[in-house]
Parts: C-alpha cells; sequence; structure tokens
C-alpha cells in the first residue's frame, strides 16, 4: 500500500508568540511536527505495518523543515520529500501549498493520503481537503479510527463530540483528530536508520510549476497580539460570600448571566 | 462596491444554527449593499427559508434531496456547486463548524478560489474587505484580504454579532433541483456522545475542568453546574490525558479554541497550551486551589478554593438568581 503522510513544521505548543517586524519571530523558537501530523505519522505507520507497503512524508516548506521530516522517519516513516519553496515563493497561502501538494501526488501511485486535521499555527484546516479535491479522490476529515479492508474503509469521525461510522474507498484521504492514536517517540535505532534513509529535495522547477502557477489568492495584512489581559479580581473572604459576590458581579458587572 | 454574497444556512435537528445567523451578519458586511442570498441544503429545509430571511437574507435557494439528509462532502459540494453556477456569486460564507470546516476547503479548491477560515470579525476598509482571524489559536492575530477571485470565509461561533431577527420581512424561497452522484462516502451509523449537552464551540457558557477534578465522576458537579447555565463541559489536556473525560472535550492549543461568554476554568492550573484554547473567552472565572495558578493571570474574577467546595455552592446561587429572575 503506498501511504503518503502531510507533514508541516510548527512552533511548539508551549511556545509565546512574540512579533519582530510585523511578523511573528522565530528566533530561538523550538519547533515541532505540527501535533495533529504526528497522529497522522503514527497512523501511516501502523496501516503499512498491518498492511504491508511503504510510508512517504511529504512537506512543502523551507530547508529548516527537514528535521521534522527526518523525525518522522525516525518514528518509521520510509521516505521523506521536503518541497523547498523558500527561494521561489513569496507569500504562500494555503492554495499554494495544497497546490504544490497535488502537483507532486498526481504523479504518484496512491491508497491512502493522511493529514492533520488542522496546523496550530494558521489553524485553517484547509489543505487536506483541498488536496483531495485537486486529486479528486473522496475524503474524510477529523477522524479518530481507521479500519481498512481491501480497497474498502471504515472510519470514524468526530462531528462536534458526535462520532460518524463512515464507509468509503481508496484511494482516500483522511485527517487526523486527536484520539486517533498514541504517536510513538522514535526510538534511538530508529533515529540512526532515519540518517539513511532517502530524503528528496524538490524546488517548484522540479514540479513544472512556476511561481504564478501557486501564488497567493489571500494577503496577510497585518498580525499582532491581543491586548495583555489584566489580572482580575480574586474574592476573598468567607467561601459563601465569595460564591454570592461572584454571582452578583457575573449577573450586575459583567453581565454574562 | 456592492457585491453578491451566497450564506450557507446550516441546520441540525430540524432548526438554524446561530452560526447561520452570524454569518448573514458577515455576508451582509461583504455585500456591501449588494444582495444577500441565503442558501439551505437537506431533505426537507425549505420552511427555515423565511427564517433566513427574517436575518438578512434578501431571498434563499433550497436544495432539497433525499440523499442530503445527513451531511457528506460529495453531497453537499454538488449542491452548493450547482447553486454557485447558477447565482454567480462574488462572494461566499459559511460557519465555521464541523461542516463548514469539512465543506469549504473542498469548494475553495474546485473554485481554484482563497478562502479565510475561522474569521472572528470583518470590516471594510480602504476598498477591502478585511477579515481578522486567530493564529497560534489565538496567542495572535492576522488581518486578512483576498487578493484574487472569490471572496470566501468561514465565521467562527459567537464572535459577530447576527442582525436582529425583524419577522415583518418575507421574501422568495426558490427550490434549485441537482442530480446528486458519485457519492462516495456513506454515513453507516452516528452515535451520539454530545446530545446530552449544549456544542462546546457554540456554547455561551462552557465550565471547564482540569487536573484538579481528580476522576471521571469528578465532572459531575461541573455538568450540574453547566446544565443550570444551559453550558457545555470542556476539559484541559491534563485532564483528557488522565482519562477523566473524552478527548472531544479538550481545550487548548491542541483541541478546541472557545470563545464563550462566561469560561468557569475549575482546577485548572493554566498551562499555554490551554490558555490558547480559551484566552479569548469575554469573562472567565478560575476557581483553583493554588493562589499562584497561572489561571489567576487570565481570569476576571477568581476563588483560591476546593473546586468539590466552591462548584456545588455556585450551582445553588445560580439556582436561586434563575428563579428570581
Amino acid at each position: 500500500m503506498n501511504i503518503y503522510v502531510l507533514l508541516k513544521r510548527t512552533f511548539d505548543t508551549e511556545e509565546k508568540i512574540t512579533i519582530a517586524g510585523g511578523r511573528i519571530n522565530e528566533d530561538g523558537a523550538e519547533f515541532i511536527i505540527n501535533p495533529y501530523d504526528e497522529y497522522a505519522v503514527e497512523e501511516a505507520i501502523q496501516v503499512r505495518d498491518a498492511h504491508g507497503g511503504e510510508v512517504t512524508v511529504i512537506s512543502v516548506g523551507s530547508e529548516e523543515s527537514e528535521k521534522q521530516l527526518r523525525t518522522a522517519l525516525a518514528m518509521g516513516a520510509d521516505k521523506a520529500v521536503l518541497v523547498n519553496i523558500e527561494d521561489d515563493v513569496e507569500a504562500s497561502d494555503q492554495y499554494t501549498t495544497a497546490k504544490i501538494i497535488a502537483q507532486y501526488l498526481k504523479d504518484q501511485e496512491i491508497d491512502l493520503i493522511i493529514a492533520g486535521n488542522v496546523a496550530i499555527d494558521g489553524g485553517s484546516g484547509q489543505v487536506g481537503p483541498r488536496v483531495a479535491e485537486l486529486l479528486e479522490i473522496p475524503y474524510v476529515t477529523t477522524i479518530t479510527k481507521l479500519d481498512i479492508q481491501g480497497t474498502q474503509a471504515t472510519v470514524v469521525r468526530d462531528v462536534e463530540g458526535d462520532s460518524e461510522v463512515i464507509e468509503t474507498s481508496l484511494p482516500l484521504l483522511v485527517t487526523a483528530q486527536q484520539g486517533l492514536n498514541e504517536p510513538r517517540y522514535p526510538s534511538l535505532p530508529g533515529i540512526m536508520k532515519a540518517k539513511k534513509k532517502p530524503l528528496e529535495q524538490l524546488e517548484l522547477d522540479d514540479l513544472d510549476l512556476e511561481e504564478d502557477d501557486v501564488e497567493a489568492k489571500t494577503k496577510t495584512i497585518e498580525i499582532y497580539l491581543p491586548p495583555k489581559k489584566e489580572a482580575g479580581k480574586v474574592l476573598t473572604g468567607d467561601l459563601n460570600d465569595q460564591v454570592k459576590e461572584l454571582v452578583t458581579l457575573l449577573h450586575t458587572e459583567a453581565k454574562v448571566v | 462596491m456592492a457585491r453578491k454574497v451566497l450564506v450557507l444556512g446550516e441546520v441540525r435537528d430540524g432548526a438554524l444554527r446561530n452560526v447561520s445567523f452570524e454569518a448573514l451578519s458577515a455576508g451582509k458586511a461583504i455585500a456591501e449593499g449588494g444582495e444577500v442570498v441565503g442558501v439551505l441544503v437537506g431533505k426537507s429545509v425549505s420552511a427555515l427559508g423565511q427564517e433566513l430571511i427574517q436575518y438578512g437574507a434578501s431571498r434563499v435557494v433550497v436544495v432539497e434531496h433525499a440523499e442530503l439528509t445527513q451531511y457528506t462532502s460529495d453531497g453537499y459540494s454538488q449542491a452548493l456547486l450547482a447553486v454557485i453556477e447558477e447565482e454567480k456569486p462574488e462572494g461566499l460564507v459559511f460557519g465555521h463548524t464541523a461542516l463548514g470546516k469539512d465543506l469549504s476547503p473542498r469548494i475553495a479548491g474546485k473554485l481554484n478560489s482563497g478562502l479565510i477560515s475561522d474569521a472572528t470579525a470583518i470590516e471594510v476598509a480602504g476598498g477591502n474587505v478585511v477579515f481578522t482571524r486567530p493564529i497560534y489559536s489565538g496567542k495572535a492575530f492576522e488581518k486578512k484580504i483576498v487578493t484574487d477571485g472569490l471572496i470566501f470565509a468561514t465565521v467562527r461561533p459567537n464572535n459577530i454579532p447576527p442582525l436582529p431577527k425583524d419577522e415583518s420581512l418575507s421574501g422568495e424561497v426558490n427550490s434549485l433541483t441537482v442530480n446528486l452522484k458519485d457519492l462516495r462516502t456513506i454515513i453507516k451509523e452516528v452515535v451520539r456522545k454530545a446530545s446530552e449537552g449544549v456544542d462546546l464551540s457554540e456554547a455561551k457558557v462552557v465550565i471547564a475542568g482540569g487536573r484538579g477534578v481528580k476522576s471521571e465522576e469528578g465532572f459531575e458537579p461541573l455538568k450540574e453546574l453547566a446544565t443550570v447555565l444551559g453550558g457545555a463541559v470542556g476539559a484541559s489536556r491534563g485532564a483528557c490525558d488522565a482519562d477523566y473525560c473524552d478527548y472531544s472535550l479538550q481545550i487548548g492549543q491542541t483541541g478546541k479554541v472557545v470563545t464563550p461568554d462566561l469560561y468557569i476554568a475549575c482546577g485548572i492550573s493554566g498551562a499555554i497550551q490551554h490558555l490558547a484554547g480559551m484566552s479569548n473567552s469575554k469573562v472567565i472565572v478560575a476557581i483553583n486551589k493554588d493562589p499562584e495558578a497561572n489561571i489567576f493571570k487570565v481570569a476576571d474574577y477568581g476563588i483560591v478554593g476546593d473546586l468539590f467546595e466552591v462548584v456545588p455552592l455556585l450551582t445553588e446561587e445560580f439556582k436561586k438568581l434563575k428563579i428570581n429572575a
């Protein structure tokens, strides 16, 4: 089975965000595999181990994403592809990323594509479904269970807390929701092996794309931090009185109940 | 510049969701005086058309089909694309719900258009429609414009105020026939786990528990408080990782981002990853035994104390308030 994973390098969830020169300040920040993409990598490895085949991890970004791709290889993926757009693309959006990934994938034999349901930085959740649409294959988002029998797939999808059991067929794209699995940590032998696994670097040229073909359809004109919240009022006195005071405050001052 | 804007009315359990009225309000802003057309998709949904008009649509297009009883991306995208083909809009707005998140990128992919997901505010400035949206789960915000083609956005529930309902308004509700084909995903079963309460991402009140709730049973007092306030129960990653509750309740940078009117954090320390998911709530109350807990730094009101003492007392007080009201 040919399994592809879409992976993004993101800020660590414990990082504070600061802005420098109108951009998010990346100096000194820790980067990780987008947590939802980590579920995708784990699921791909499990599907391969059960059904055979090969897991290829793809990322669109800069040279720096190589580290996260190596981590995925250390977890157990077989191959990695990095489409480096650093020199070619000035401003990208989800249209750009999806177009590049689809352009690469349209020439591959595909049974299954797994992506995270959303990246914790941009937070749009667009790239997975866009890629499926461009490849004209079905997709199911925010899945918590995947079961494959031959070319049939049974998927459980999280819908705002409810679960849908969905039947569909391969080739298929799914996006991972928390709860799908428990991603493994790379083992030491895994890390050693990962160094020798193939990591192909491509640029737009290699995919017969021009910058104009992937030009963003949207543009960010400003980035800012939310106003810092003032520390509020910690109530004091007898607990019963505190509770009464709180209810009064919420009712008359904050007017939220 | 006046634009024609289509707004999808989302139906759940036979009624329109609030976020659809908010989407209509967003559609009005994008239209800049142009026509706002409501769209309804489902099995028998046309009766809801007038309500969309009372909230700001000038008319409504309905696509009804037995195969559209439940949402599937194949069915709904064919329905929507048929309406888009017929109406040729310059703007398109959905709610940023499970349905909107699943459907919008596909429509954008098909139309080769941009898409601004999860908008929390819309303004028209310097000839552009400018969208505000959270990034890094609300640790920062960005302002975005569409530079090419259709202005397509999804709007986060609870952020864009709906227009007041005007029951004197009425308008045309027309149906469009669509032949559905190639439905590649089939829903075999829906297991309703969230049915007991209000949907977390749309709730006006959220009562969230952290490691301090100590067990699955520890969530009971929180559920009672949520019931009294008509709210939903959420949780921190700590509580989910400890198996006190289902991951679908998780609020944070991984998990859901919520912006209710009132957020009551019970036994939650306030890790950065949790704060990202809730710090843009309008009013935050923290209940924690540890006076040094981070959560107090973002709380509007705090009570230092044991949640198992405080929460039941709060429930009683709110009950009294409701009776007197």
